[in-house]
């Protein structure tokens, strides 16, 4: 007979070692995501053409970058928080692991930090 | 300590293969396949941020043979990522885990997506075409 409880046997097991925060904010992610992504994907559809005049008009006007930026920050965590899963699904060698994730997380800063500051810069026009 | 080898109990070998697993496959595999166009999208805001000449020498990247393929790619990943995103949610809130609606809604997202890109790549030639 153990005499942990049904809460200490569950605590910490898991191939991530713990879990609801990292579901909870994947699905309001998700959910935020469908509007965003959207509205992305359609503005394009729907220019007139995609040269750089066109682009660069419509991603300056406010509203524009606006949602660009918040697509970018929104998209950024919802897909770090997938590849995360996936990594600590599959890469099971601890030292690995532990490496692997660190230089994704640096990777998702990197690339999501330089496309909000491209935005900034074609909002502003520097 | 040394590591024993222990007997596992049998999974993925005794299952028979069928829409709902190889759907929870392709959402992981375009979820990844996304996240690589994470770093696309990326190139091509930093090249419209850098002036009229970074953006043609992007878009011709994205013009290409390759690129081409890899949007047409994305552009389904993100459909079906989508769409099948939308039927987990629904599984999250407790609805549609019958064994018709499972497979309806599976079905939905695979062919709606598989639509919706040849869709957009009609609107796509058509605007270059005309």
């Amino acid at each position: 007979m153990s005499l942990r409880s049904p809460l200490g046997r569950v605590l910490g097991l898991g191939s991530a070692k713990d879990g609801t925060g990292h579901w909870w904010a994947q699905r309001v992610t998700s959910i935020a995501l469908i509007p965003l992504t959207l509205w992305f994907f359609f503005s394009l559809l729907l220019l007139p053409g995609l040269d750089y005049g066109t682009v660069k008009t419509w991603l300056a006007v406010p509203i524009s970058s606006f949602l660009a930026m918040l697509l970018i920050a929104v998209l950024t965590y919802h897909s770090y928080l997938g590849t995360t899963a996936v990594i600590e699904d599959y890469v099971h060698a601890a030292g690995v692991k532990v490496l692997s994730l660190l230089l994704l997380r640096f990777l998702y800063v990197l690339f999501g930090g330089a496309s909000i500051f491209a935005i900034l810069r074609v909002a502003f026009g520097s | 300590m040394p590591v024993r080898v222990r007997p596992l109990s049998p999974h993925l070998q005794v299952y028979r293969w069928q829409i709902s697993n190889t759907l929870s496959i392709l959402h992981r595999l375009t979820g990844v396949t996304l996240a690589l166009g994470l770093v696309a999208l990326s190139y091509w805001l930093i090249s419209l941020a850098g002036g009229e000449e970074t953006y043609a020498a992007a878009m011709r990247v994205f013009a290409s043979k390759v690129g081409l393929f890899f949007l047409i790619g994305w552009t389904f990943s993100f459909l079906f990522h989508l769409l099948n995103g939308v039927r987990h949610l629904f599984w999250d809130a407790g609805y549609g885990f019958e064994r018709n609606q499972r497979h309806a809604s599976g079905w939905l997202a695979v062919l709606g997506a598989l639509g919706m890109t040849a869709c957009v790549c009609l609107v796509v030639w058509h605007g270059l075409h005309t």
